[in-house]
């Protein structure tokens, strides 16, 4: 079934220049998997479209039942350059909690 | 067991919060942090105006409001607040709060060493852009390199009450402790890359202890008087995360982490003047409620580079806003940014960026937002930013005609037309770390 990304992770985002920054993690550790599944670095530039000018970058935090997202170019040139109102992408973390990703029912429960 | 607390996430932040840490519990450390990438070239820019300035000007009548507690309590306070000029910092320090040992730390400027730099043949190039400096060097407003926790442990070790530094690194503030108090060597790497990720998860302040925490926020309690965090570090560099129990707040494991992850590039590879640490090693545990411990954290060695935090004249921007109202809220503010960008335009002025956004709709989230039918009001917001103050100025004066001479019901036009700022922006680079000699000083 298909699901928005909230049902089973958070997040927190922020800024390193012009690049913003944001972690996804699973409520509930045992969801990790699915996360590594379903949130690609492709999938995740793919929703911030034209947002991220540069490349989208992933790594793996299996400890913390977490991912790290780098999006280069996301941030309007970032901090005090920056024209947006969210300059240092404090919101896109949140914005990401709607990707649409997909589990069984069973992957759920698990 | 040291007990780390952190009253200050950035110059700006909560002001009661470090006299709650001092007032409602035990601490032996207090680490404030007052130091933003641009904040060293605002700094710069207020000593150039007096020379007794430079520094966080919040610091000293802290200090001065709990001196008396620090004296009771023995408590010791290790703050970034001395920016550009932390001898002026420590006298004002001494002026608020006589009788305080006061220690300095200083050798990070490199202001003044720039030329000398690139006349020894350091082909110094920006971080990101790949840039050399001399595409910046007549705009340069400071220049400072990043310092790491010995030289505040060598403060530390004078028996001062306060430790004052400039651009140390904020997780140095909270590692400065455990290498003075446990003995850390300069080698023991996975132990200084545990109090560098001590350091990370405090030096933003609330946000460890359920401060911007999407996990059951609605929940968290009493968020107005949030307990700043407190880590519990053993001299093996295993640590608590925790609060004053009699604050407000949450910490526990989703808190941790969502810290953990913020602002955060390559997990295996967290570059600091002390150590690489690898945030891939980290374990938590929650030990009891608001307690969560953490254990097996690994370091790699420290690189044989230090970091240039380098600010300059970038130019100028201006953003402007008016509010449009159902029906066709958005229909409005689009033909209105329309017509704004049109008169510029015709005007013939140049900018490197014309950027349009609209509150209500999609600012924040971008393509991300979704679709949304006619809200009942959104909020038009014009910025541009280029070289010429000028044409940035001129732009100033095209937003508020528009409510008489555009789409209908434009509001919110504010006080009138928007401030031209000027632009300071950031650039990094590398240089080896035997360029930059520490000296601490003792002031009293």
């Amino acid at each position: 079934m298909k699901f928005p990304l909230s049902r089973i992770a958070h997040t927190r985002s922020g800024d390193k220049g012009d690049t913003a920054n944001i972690g996804v993690i699973a409520l509930e550790e045992k969801h990790y998997p699915i996360l590594v599944r379903e949130v690609t670095a492709e999938r995740v530039k793919r929703h911030f479209g034209e947002f991220v000018l540069g490349e989208v970058e992933r790594f793996e935090l299996p400890n913390l039942g977490a991912l790290n997202f780098l999006l280069h170019g996301a941030l309007d040139g970032g901090g005090t350059v920056s024209l947006r109102v969210d300059a240092q992408g404090k919101t896109l973390g949140a914005a990401l909690l709607g990707l649409e990703i997909e589990a069984d029912a069973s992957e759920l429960e698990n | 067991m040291i007990r780390i607390a952190n009253g200050q996430g950035f110059w700006g932040d909560w002001l009661e919060a470090p006299v709650r840490l001092v007032e409602q519990g035990p601490i032996d450390y207090l680490a404030l942090d007052y130091l933003a990438e641009v904040t060293m070239s605002i700094l710069q820019k207020q000593k150039l105006a007096d020379p007794v300035l430079g520094y966080a000007r919040d610091f000293p009548p802290l200090i001065g409001r709990i001196a008396g507690k620090l004296r009771e309590r023995n408590i010791k306070v290790i703050a970034n607040a001395g920016g550009v000029n932390p001898g002026a910092c420590a006298r004002a320090v001494l002026k608020a709060a006589p009788g305080l040992r006061v220690a300095v730390v200083t050798g990070d400027d490199v202001y003044p060493r720039l030329d000398s730099f690139a006349a020894s043949g350091y082909q110094m190039r920006d971080m990101d852009s790949g840039e050399p400096l001399a595409s910046i060097r007549s705009r340069i407003l400071s220049a400072n390199a990043y310092i790491g926790a010995f030289p505040l442990a060598e403060a530390l070790a004078t028996g001062a009450n306060v430790v004052i530094a400039g651009r140390s690194t904020d997780t140095a503030l909270a590692l400065a402790p455990m290498v003075h108090r446990f003995g850390w060597k300069w080698d023991e790497w996975d132990k200084l890359a545990a109090g560098t990720i001590a350091g990370h998860i405090i030096e933003c302040g609330a946000q460890a202890t359920g401060g911007n925490c999407q996990v059951d926020w609605q929940s968290i309690p009493d968020m107005s008087e949030i307990g700043y965090p407190i880590v519990e570090a053993e001299p093996d560099g295993s640590f608590v995360v925790t609060r004053h129990s009699s604050s407000g707040g949450r910490v526990n494991r989703d808190t941790v982490k969502e810290q953990l992850l913020y602002e955060l590039g390559d997990p295996k590879n967290y570059i600091t003047p002390d150590c690489v640490a690898d945030f891939t090693s980290v374990h938590l545990e929650d030990m009891a409620a608001d307690r969560v411990r953490v254990s097996g954290i690994r370091g790699a060695p420290r690189p044989p580079t230090l970091k240039l935090s380098i600010a300059y004249e970038y130019g100028w921007k201006a953003t402007g806003t008016l509010v449009y109202t159902r029906p066709q809220a958005i229909e409005k503010a689009r033909a209105a940014d329309r017509i704004v960008r049109a008169r510029l335009g015709r005007l013939g002025l140049k900018f490197e960026r014309i950027h349009t956004e609209i509150l209500g709709l999609n600012a924040c989230h971008g393509p991300a937002a979704g679709e949304t039918a006619d809200p009942p009001e959104v909020q038009l917001r014009i910025g541009v930013r280029g070289q010429d103050r000028k044409a940035v100025d001129r732009f100033t004066r095209e937003l508020i005609p528009l409510v008489l001479s555009g789409p209908p019901g434009a509001t919110g036009f504010g006080e009138g037309k928007p401030p031209v700022r000027e632009i300071v922006a950031y650039w990094s680079a590398l240089i080896p770390r035997d360029e930059i000699q520490t000296r601490v000083e003792v002031i009293e």
